[in-house]
Formats: structure tokens, sequence, C-alpha cells
């Protein structure tokens, strides 16, 4: 048996499951960003997957992974850093407590 | 064969860590092990023939996205986080809608049929991937820059201390 | 195009009244630069027009549909004619002056802009009344001139004398505007029409005659005789003088008051049209009356302005008297002079007042070697006031007792005694303020007890310059109207219908010597003293007190009219604190018992019903608050549970 196509699909789709789980229970908001990621990678997998099996000589799917590579940096700067500023003004990180803008 | 076994384990070491980032109460532990899934996917890619992404992939989640996600934490919690409660009250039907959909997900994947083509990529494709980059994704490319420096500029103006 | 020329005539002072109105203390000089610039503009446009009109006989109209009534378009608009021109002319130049006087005269005046703009709408309306070739335009014009008097003179509304006498000429005049609206009616509904034209040819062919014409011409007059304060009318003009000057030199003596001998002049042939001129003899009685009576009270007055009103009055009813006896073009030459002399005199009045900080002329005296330019150009339009050859109110005076003398004799020996008494008043005036013994203290004399110390001064030139404009003016007018130079402005009023009187030597001679006697009357009583003034008043028993107290018109109106209009209030109160206040309070009780009950039927009914909306509305929002949580991780599970949702139906088709 070669490792074909549906090996790395199914691989993408349990790392997807368990970073979404990740996001929706964690309180913390690095751990929700950190599920983030891992959704980001089971992406990634299936681009470099599909170029790989469906489409052998384009590229296209590399090109694809890596600039969600660089939006990824690009999310955890931005997403950290805001992170940073709400913990300086409201002392906490906890999603469920950040609700000044709720009635 | 060889390649099967080496999937296996690739698969295993990605996947394994991936379960300890979404359900350790320790942070800095959950942290920590995304650097090993991390890692896996690496091994993935390798596996996949796209040594340059793998390279990337090293690069800037194992080195870089991680270190970060550890700073913050040092940073905001004082400490990993262990003695306040991790989850929230949704963790329940937050796990059954993440098997139901990794179910359906992987029911739609394994169900459709590919189109899948025979033959093998470039043996050195990181040329190519450059060459295509300046080339037919040079819109993506540029993108993806100005992208970055507004990221840039926007984290240091977000996280910078105010006067 | 000349004719739209002239719809700009009034148009220019309008625009300056808005423009100051709303800019004032923004523009150059501070509005007065605006109003005089339009002033002079309206003038140029007035002169181009008058030439035009010099040149071609035709009357200038242009007009336009006002509105539809019945069958036919309801066409208004303007017209100048010859006595339109004239009267165009004297509008706008003497307001020039005054415009230009008054920037002198009201100098440092907190309300300096509202004072010029007034003043531009007043010119605006005032040249609207004259260009307009129906009564609508003349009536919108006259309620306007009627407005404007009524704020100027009550300008410095501080003063309750001055609030009191505009509420004065406002009514006085309004009881004279309503027998004129009421013509104005009596006409339109019987002969259907505005306009002038139309209505004189409806009355030249007879379709309105006897005393239907009569009438309507006796309630036209009745306007005339409010707004040019005629007897017994004419209480509201003396009081009038609480305003400024110069609003007094313009309004008050040369524009506005001459309206209604504008009125009637412009309507002449509807009054000559009267059976035996009935309406005519009325009109030249009234003027004749009037202008006698007022010269007798002038001449015992001592406040300078009161003698000026007075001499006004007195005026108008010689132009009444000179229209009466059919002398149209010497009424209307009598206007123009008299405009120009009389707002000169008003003007140099208000020059010596302006100096001397009082009206009384008992506390001035001496003011020739120190005022010399107001002096000269008072004594002009003094002699030109009592009618001393060559100055202009000889010739129109004269020209108004020529056409007396042929066609009604006792008006004629009416004009001569009231000649002599204006000749008599004016130099009274001129010997008091001008010449004899300082009767002020001087700054700095010796004897100044009882007299606040003042110091006369030469007004500046912003005052001088229109005074000798008028004065010129004064002097050299009656030229136009002189039989040696076939009289002119007659046969220009004219325009080659019948002519006036012919020139006769004798009443010029016999008028010229009855002035130069009341000019020598008055030296011999003040200058040289040969008789005690106190002799001669204690000689002319009762009269003298009939017109120091001004023949009692003011106690009869203060009896009959104000006492009987407070009694009858007082009447009507009674009326109504017993009989109207009972009932509205009757209606007041039930309404209250009423609404009482209506409570209850609110508090429960009504009310419950409101608050069971707000209620359901309220339970509702709550259900719903629950699924808004603010939160992204509960929406991220809906979404996901969604997409599940969507795999889950794509799988099943």
């Amino acid at each position: 048996m070669t490792v074909g196509l549906n090996h790395y699909l199914a691989v993408s789709a349990l790392l997807f499951g368990l970073g979404l789980y990740g996001i929706l229970t964690r309180r913390n908001a690095v751990a929700i960003l950190m599920g983030i990621e891992l959704m980001l990678n089971a992406a990634n997998i299936n681009l470099v997957a599909f170029n790989r099996y469906v489409a052998p000589v384009a590229l296209a799917g590399h090109v694809f992974a890596l600039v969600i590579i660089t939006l990824a940096a690009c999310e955890a700067a931005v997403g950290l850093a805001l992170v940073m500023a709400v913990y300086r003004n409201l002392e906490t990180v906890h999603v469920d407590e950040i609700n000044l803008l709720k009635w | 064969m060889g390649e099967l076994a080496a999937f296996t384990i690739l698969a295993a070491v990605t996947l394994l860590p991936a379960v300890v980032v979404v359900t350790s109460r320790n942070l800095v532990r959950a942290a920590m092990s995304l650097i090993p899934s991390f890692l896996g996917v690496t091994g993935l890619f390798v596996l996949l023939q796209a040594e340059f992404v793998a390279g990337i992939q090293i690069l800037i989640y194992a080195g870089a996205i991680a270190v970060l996600i550890l700073f913050v934490i040092m940073l905001t919690q004082g400490g990993t986080g262990t003695a306040v409660r991790q989850t929230n009250e949704q963790r329940v039907v937050g796990a059954l809608a993440a098997a139901a959909l990794t179910t359906a997900l992987l029911a739609l994947l394994l169900r459709t049929a590919w189109p899948l083509a025979a033959g093998a990529l470039p043996r050195a494709n990181v040329a190519a991937v450059g060459s295509a980059f300046l080339t037919t994704f040079v819109l993506a490319f540029e993108i993806s820059s100005v992208v970055l420096l507004v990221s840039l500029v926007g984290a240091l103006v977000i996280a910078r201390r105010e006067q | 195009m000349v004719t739209s020329l002239a719809w700009l005539i009034p148009l220019f002072p309008f625009l300056a009244f808005w423009l100051i109105l709303f800019f004032g203390r923004r523009l150059p000089g501070q509005g007065a630069t605006v109003a005089i610039g339009a002033m002079l503009a309206s003038a140029v446009l007035a002169l181009v027009v008058f030439f035009r009109v010099l040149g071609g006989a035709v009357p200038l109209r242009s007009t336009l549909d006002w509105l539809v009534l019945g069958a036919q378009p309801l066409a208004l608009g303007i017209q100048v004619d010859a006595l339109g021109a004239v009267m165009l002319l004297v509008v706008t130049v003497v307001g020039s002056a005054i415009f230009i006087y008054s920037v002198g005269y009201m100098h440092g005046d907190p309300r300096y802009p509202r004072f010029f703009a007034y003043l531009s709408l007043f010119a605006a309306s005032m040249l609207l009344l004259v260009l307009a070739d129906n009564f609508l335009f003349l009536y919108v014009g006259w309620e306007l001139v009627g407005l404007c008097s009524y704020l100027l003179i009550g300008f410095w509304f501080e003063r309750p004398a001055a609030a009191r006498a505009s509420m004065k000429a406002f009514i006085t005049t309004r009881i004279g505007d309503v027998f004129f609206f009421a013509g104005i009616l009596l006409l339109f509904f019987t002969l259907g029409t505005l306009r002038f034209d139309q209505t004189f040819a409806a009355v030249q062919s007879g379709r309105l005659g006897g005393g239907g014409l009569l009438a309507a011409a006796l309630l036209l007059f009745g306007g005339a005789v409010g707004k040019s304060a005629q007897v017994p009318l004419h209480v509201w003009l003396p009081d009038a003088m609480e305003g400024p000057t110069p609003v007094s030199a313009l309004i008050h003596a040369a524009t506005m008051v001459a309206a209604g001998v504008y009125m009637v002049a412009r309507l002449f042939l509807l009054f000559a049209q009267t059976p035996e001129h009935t309406a005519l003899t009325v009109v030249a009685w009234v003027g004749g009356i009037s202008a006698f009576m007022a010269a007798t009270i002038a001449v015992v007055q001592d406040d300078i302005k009161r003698v000026m009103a007075y001499s006004t009055i007195s005026q108008l009813g010689y132009m009444f008297l000179g229209l009466g006896v059919l002398g149209y073009a010497a009424g209307v030459f009598h206007l123009m002079t008299h405009a120009f002399f009389k707002a000169l005199l008003f003007l140099a009045a208000g020059s010596v007042i302006h100096a001397m900080g009082t009206n009384d002329m008992k506390q001035m005296g001496g003011l020739a070697r120190v005022m010399p330019s107001t002096y000269w150009t008072m004594l002009i339009g003094g002699l030109a006031l009592a009618g001393i050859f060559p100055f202009a109110g000889f010739w129109s005076k004269d020209e108004i007792l020529t056409e007396a003398w042929r066609h009604s004799p006792p008006l004629f020996y009416l004009g001569l005694v009231t000649s002599f008494v204006t000749a008599f008043y004016v130099m009274r005036m001129m010997f008091y303020t001008f010449l004899g013994e300082r009767r002020w203290a001087p700054a700095h004399g010796v004897w100044g007890q009882g007299h606040e110390a003042v110091h006369p001064h030469e007004s500046p030139r912003v005052m001088t310059g229109p005074l000798w404009f008028l004065a010129c003016g004064a002097a050299l007018l009656g030229f136009l109207g002189a039989p040696f130079l076939g009289n002119p402005f007659g046969r220009f009023l004219h325009a080659g219908e019948e002519t006036a009187a012919t020139f006769d030597l004798r009443i010029a001679l016999v008028s010229t010597a009855v002035a130069l006697a009341g000019i020598g009357a008055a030296a011999a009583l003040y200058r040289w003293r040969w008789l005690s003034p106190a002799a001669v008043r204690r000689a002319f028993q009762p009269f003298s007190t009939w017109a120091e107290r001004k023949y009692y018109f003011d106690d009869v109106y203060q009896w009959t009219v104000v006492r009987g209009t407070v009694w009858t209030s007082r009447v009507l109160r009674v009326f109504d604190v017993y009989v109207v206040d009972g009932l509205v309070n009757l209606i007041g009780v039930a309404l209250v018992a009423l609404t009482r009950l209506y409570r209850v039927f609110d508090l429960y009914v009504v009310d419950g019903v409101v608050n069971l909306i707000g209620w359901v509305a309220k339970a509702l929002g709550g259900a719903l608050r629950v699924v808004q949580t603010g939160r992204a991780e509960n929406y991220l599970l809906v979404i996901a549970i969604g997409v599940i949702l969507l795999i889950l139906g794509g799988l099943v088709r």
C-alpha cells in the first residue's frame, strides 16, 4: 500500500478538527491563536498535497502555502500585539472576560 | 513500504502533540508541543517533495511563531496558567461540533473522486518556486509583501505602551 | 429698455435695505455708503428716465399680469409720465442729499446701520408709490412709507415721547388709510379695474358719475388728508418731530407727506370729473383752512422743529389749495419747490440742533456769526418759504394765488393772509435763532446761570454740503416756472393740454408786498423791538390763545377719542369680567369635570394598552438578548455547526 492523497487529506482533516476544538473551547486568547495556527497548518498540508498529486508541474500549491505562512506570521504578530494591548488595559487575556462593549 | 512507515510516524508526530496543544491545562506545555507538531508537518512537506516550503515552515513556524507565543505567555499571565480554568462553558458542545465537522470533512474529502495526475515534481523545485513567485504569481508576492509591512507597523503601534 | 430701467429705480434702495439689515456693521461706512450709493444710482436712473419723458411725451409703461380675476388678467405695472418723472427726481435727488447729510448727523448713534436701512426701505417704498400705474401698487407703497415713518419717528424709542409720537402718527394716518382703502374698493367694485388709465377712461365715459364718483373721490381724499396731515388729521405731524431731523426733512417734509398731494394730482382727472368740481372744492377748502390754521399755530411755537412742522402742514395745505382751484401744474410745482426748500430748512434746523443740543429757539440767538453756512443756507430757504422774489417759493406760490384769483376769490384772500403769516413766522424763527443777543452760555462765558454751557460750532462739511446743494435748488428751481421764460414746467406737466393761468403782475406785486409786510412785522417785533411780543399777543386775544392751544384739536381728540375709548373699554371690561369670563369659567369647570372622567379611562385603558405593548417588546428583547452574547467563540461554534449542516446537506444529496 502506497501513500496517496487520501492519507494526507485525512491527517489534514484531523489536524483541522483539533485546531477547531482548541478555538472553540479555550478561554485564553493565546491558546486560541495556537488553535488557529494548527488550522493553518492543516490547510498548508492540503495545498502541498494537492500540488503533489493533482498538478505535479504547476507549483501553485507551494506558492500559496508560502503566502499562507507569510499571512500566518502577520496574523501571529498582530494578534499577539492585540493580546498584549488588551492585557495591559484589562489585566486579562481571557476572551470571556473582555466584554467592555457588551450591555 | 518505507514511505508508508515514514508517513505514519510523521502523522503521529504531527497529531499527538496537536492533541496536547489543544487540551493541556499548562499553557507553556501547550506552546512547547506546537513545535513537534510543526516539525511533523515539515516532515510531511519533505515527503511531498516541497523542500522549500519545508524550510520556510521550520523558520517561520517552529522558529518564530512558537517562540513569539511563548514570549506572550510569559508576558501576560505571570506563569503557566495552571491555576485557572482554561476551557470555557461550551467545551462539550465544542468537542462534539469539532468531531462532527472532522467526520464530515473526512467523509467529504475521502469520498470525492479527485482528478489524480501521474508524474513527479521537478527534482530541484526551489528554483522553480522562486521563478513562479516572480512571474506567474508576482501579484500574490507583492500583496503579501505589503501585508507583511502593514502588519509589522500595525503590531508595533498596537503593542506600544501609551505615553 | 428705459421702462425696464424704471423698474430698477426702487429696486436699488430695496436691495440696499436688505444688505444693510443683514450685514450692517461689516459694510463700508457701516452701511451708509451702500445706502447712498443705491440712492445715487436711483437718482441717475431717474434722470435718464426724466430726459426720456422730456424727449418723447408718451408716458412710459411696463405691465405684467398679476393675477387672473374672472375673464381678464389683472395687469399691473409701473408708469412714468411727466408728474411721475418729476416726483422721481425730487425723491431721489432730495433723498440723496439727506442721506449724505445723515452721515454727519447720525454719527456715533448706536443704531447707525439700522437708520440707513430704514431710510433705504423708505426710499424704495416711496419710489414704488410714485411709479405705480394702479391702485394696488400705490396702496402698497402708501402703507410701506407709513410703516417706515412709524419706524423712523420711533427710532429713538427709548424716549417715551418718541414712542408715543410714532404710535400717534401710525394710528392717525391709519384712519385716513381706511378711507383711502374704502375708496379703492369702491372704485374696484364698480369699475372692475385697478389701473389708473382704465379708471380714468371709465370715469370719462360716464360709467361712474354723480354721487358714486364724488363718494369715491372724497374717500380717496380722506387718505390724502391723513397722509399729508391736513385738518382734521394733522395732529400727528408736529409730534413726529421726535424722530431724527433727517427723517423729518425727508419723510415729514419733502416726500412722504407730499404723497397725499401726489395722489390727488395723479387722480386729478377723477377729482375733476365730479359734478361741478365738488371734490376739488372740498380739497381746496381743506387745504386753505389747513394752510391758515397751521401757519397761525407756527407763529407761537418755540420749538424750532415744531415751527417747521406746522409750516409743512401749512404748505401742504397750499398745495391742496392749488390743486383744488384747478391749478394742477401750480400745485405740483409747489410740491417740488417745497420739497427742496423745506428739506433745506429742516436740515439747517438739524444743523442748529446738532450744534446747540436743544430745540428751543429761546435758548439760541446770535448764531449767525458762529455758523455762517447754516445761517446763509437757512436764510435762502426761509426767503423761499416766505415767497420773496426770486427764490423758488415765490414762483410756485404766485402761480397758486393766480389760479385761486381766477377760480375762487375767497380762497385767494385766505392764501394771501397765510402768506403774510408765513413770512412773519419764518422771519421770527430766523431772528430768534441767528440774530440778536446770545441767550446761551458760551463754554467759558461770564454769565451762565440757569443755562447749560454749550459750544456752538459749524457742522462738518458732510452736513453743510447738502445744505448748499439744496440751497441752490431752493434759489434757482423757481425759474422753471417763471412766466417770462414761458413757464417750461407747466408746459411739461400739461403736455399740450389746457394751459395754466397767465401770469398777472398785479398779483405778484401784491403777494410780494404782503410777504415783505410779514417780514417787516417780524423785524419790528423781534429785531427792532418797537413793540413787545407779549403785548401783541394780548392784543390779539382770543386768537393767540387758540393758536397756542393749537385750536384745541389735541384736546378735543383727547376728550372724545382717547377718553371715549378708555370709557368704552371700562364698560367693556365689566361686561368681560362678569359675562364673558363667567361663560369661560363655566366652560372651564365643565371641561375639568369631563377631564376627570376621561383621566380614569386614560389611566387604566389607554395606559394599560401602552404598557402592555411596551412589556411585550421588552420581553421579546430580553429573550433575543441572550442570543447576542458578543463572544466570538459562540459565534464560531454556530458557524461550525452551520458548516456541518451544509456539508451534510451536500453529502446526503
